[in-house]
């Protein structure tokens, strides 16, 4: 890749004489340009899926392999009981950090997505719920369920197991299908250079045909057309990344939104991946005209 | 420098060329004449490996053709100077740019060789129209400026396919003039013609071994000219 990418830096620094060689072609030019940049664009927006998923499901598997939930139901008046039972429990349960309670305002909060505001919770038989969050070393699930079995009838522990695994498994799939979008934008950009390189190589049949009779080498043919689609796809490229990258800055925040679309974008460091694809995009243009040029002079003496 | 040992080539079916054997020694001065459609054409794409023969041995410079890679026969051509009858310019290119082009091509320094550029554009009469497009050329001002590029690396041997067949006589004599100031520095000449009155014309000035291709057949002429 190395040795790859200094031919490209070298043959971006170009030969003055061998560029005119080669006559102008307008129509190549403009879509191997245009091309360049959409896919660009695109592959900006599928980097930032990407990345933007791929916190997600950190973020999902780190918060939710931390808490647990402890729910209690039991009759109004062994509730007080029953709490400060698990709460002792849990606080003499090695492997967890803290055990609370939630109140009366807390459980209201969770409730009014379904039932609105001021939800007369305290008057409502509904279940205790104590959260339960895990030091580094994490507690024995099973072991501390037992105990409760003995010591809190009504406990129930909810580790999230059950529904954190399906939302990271999730978040992984469109993690992939990120990484997969960038992969086919990749391909359909080669396979456009490699027709924009070969309609460029048929036009200039007799030019080819002209070097070769006066002794050019294939690779000096090659390098005249390489060069040219290389530049393209890379200028074409920077031009789609910027576009790219404004389109994701005007987005509306995640915390306005608070939607995981919202949070589509680049964070930190994240914010340089984008300048990776100009020069993937010559690279792509650089092997698929040179694959091209190869195929087409083999065939000419 | 090329020799053809019983060389034949086909094409569409029918055999084109049969038992060539032909030896272009450095120095020597030939004319290949012929009927159009004879054949000389081909015979002259097999002497600078533009074609393979069908069989027989071709040997460019003491190597067999069939033998070399595409970048040695790019390399032998720098040896070989091609005029073509249709001169194949580079239509984009000015005149100068294109007798360059064989510097160019080899990664030669042009701007080192303006002088060598400037007094070979001068000897084929083009000074006045180096910067001009080859489509604002006269026919024989195409066919000098073929020359000079054919001529410009130096080469040991120059081929001519018709060089004089789009000019007046006048034009003719210029063109054979110069190639056999060539053929006194003691380069290897081959011209492809039908103008049997250009063959007469360059007989008495130089001892040239006149070539005919009939019936596929390459034998030598002469006597009846």
């Amino acid at each position: 890749m190395i040795s790859k990418s200094r031919k490209i830096i070298e043959l971006l620094a170009g030969d003055a004489q061998a560029d005119k060689v080669v006559p102008p072609t307008g129509f190549t030019a403009s879509l191997t340009l245009f091309s360049s940049a959409a896919m660009a664009f695109l592959a900006v927006f599928a980097l930032a899926l990407s990345l933007a998923t791929g916190r997600l499901a950190d973020r999902w598997g780190d918060e939710l392999a931390r808490s647990s939930t402890l729910r209690i139901s039991a009759p109004s008046d062994q509730m007080a009981a029953q709490t400060a039972a698990a709460l002792n429990v849990l606080n003499t349960t090695k492997g967890v950090a803290t055990a609370r309670a939630l109140d009366d305002a807390e459980q209201r909060a969770l409730l009014e997505p379904w039932f609105g505001p001021d939800l007369p919770v305290e008057t409502l038989p509904i279940p205790q719920l104590i959260e339960v969050i895990e030091d580094t070393g994490g507690f024995d699930a099973d072991g501390l369920r037992l105990r409760l079995a003995a010591e809190v009838p009504g406990a129930v522990l909810d580790d999230h197991t059950r529904w954190r695994r399906p939302l990271i498994h999730a978040a992984t799939r469109l993690r992939l299908l990120g990484w997969v979008s960038l992969a086919l934008i990749g391909t359909a950009t080669a396979a456009m250079i490699t027709l924009a390189a070969n309609a460029a190589l048929a036009a200039n049949t007799q030019v080819i045909a002209v070097l070769r009779l006066v002794g050019a080498r294939d690779t000096y043919i090659a390098r005249a057309f390489v060069r040219r689609f290389t530049l393209r796809a890379l200028v074409g490229a920077a031009f789609g990344v910027v576009l790219g990258t404004a389109a994701i800055l005007l987005l509306p925040s995640a915390d306005t939104g608070g939607g995981f679309l919202t949070g589509l974008g680049f964070r930190g460091q994240h914010w340089l991946w984008p300048l990776v694809i100009p020069p993937l995009a010559a690279i792509v243009a650089f092997i698929a005209t040179r694959a091209a040029a190869r195929r087409t002079l083999k065939d000419l003496t | 420098m090329i020799e053809l040992e019983n060389v034949a080539y086909s094409y569409g079916g029918g055999e084109l060329l049969s038992d060539i054997s032909l030896n272009l020694q450095a120095g020597s001065f030939h004319f290949l004449t012929g009927p159009s459609g004879a054949g000389k054409t081909t015979l002259m794409k097999l002497c600078y490996g533009a074609l393979l023969p069908t069989s027989g041995e071709v040997r460019l410079f003491d190597r067999d053709l069939r033998t070399l890679e595409r970048d040695d026969i790019a390399m032998t051509r720098r040896r070989v100077g091609v005029v073509h009858q249709d001169c194949q310019f580079l239509d984009h290119l000015s005149v100068s740019e294109n007798i360059s082009l064989p510097l160019m091509v080899s990664g030669r320094d042009v701007q080192g060789e303006a002088a060598n550029l400037k007094e070979l554009t001068s000897w084929v009469g083009l000074t006045d129209r180096a910067s001009a497009l080859p489509a604002e050329l006269s026919g024989g001002e195409r066919q000098r400026a073929a020359l000079a590029r054919a001529v410009i690396m130096s080469p040991d041997v120059i081929l001519a396919d018709e060089p004089t067949g789009n000019v007046d006589w006048d034009m003719s004599q210029r063109l054979l003039k110069l190639l056999l100031e060539l053929n006194r520095m003691g380069k290897t000449i081959m011209i492809a013609t039908h103008d049997l009155a250009l063959v007469r014309a360059a007989k008495s000035q130089v001892q040239a071994r006149v070539l005919r291709i009939s019936g596929g057949q390459l034998q030598l002429a002469g006597a009846d000219l």
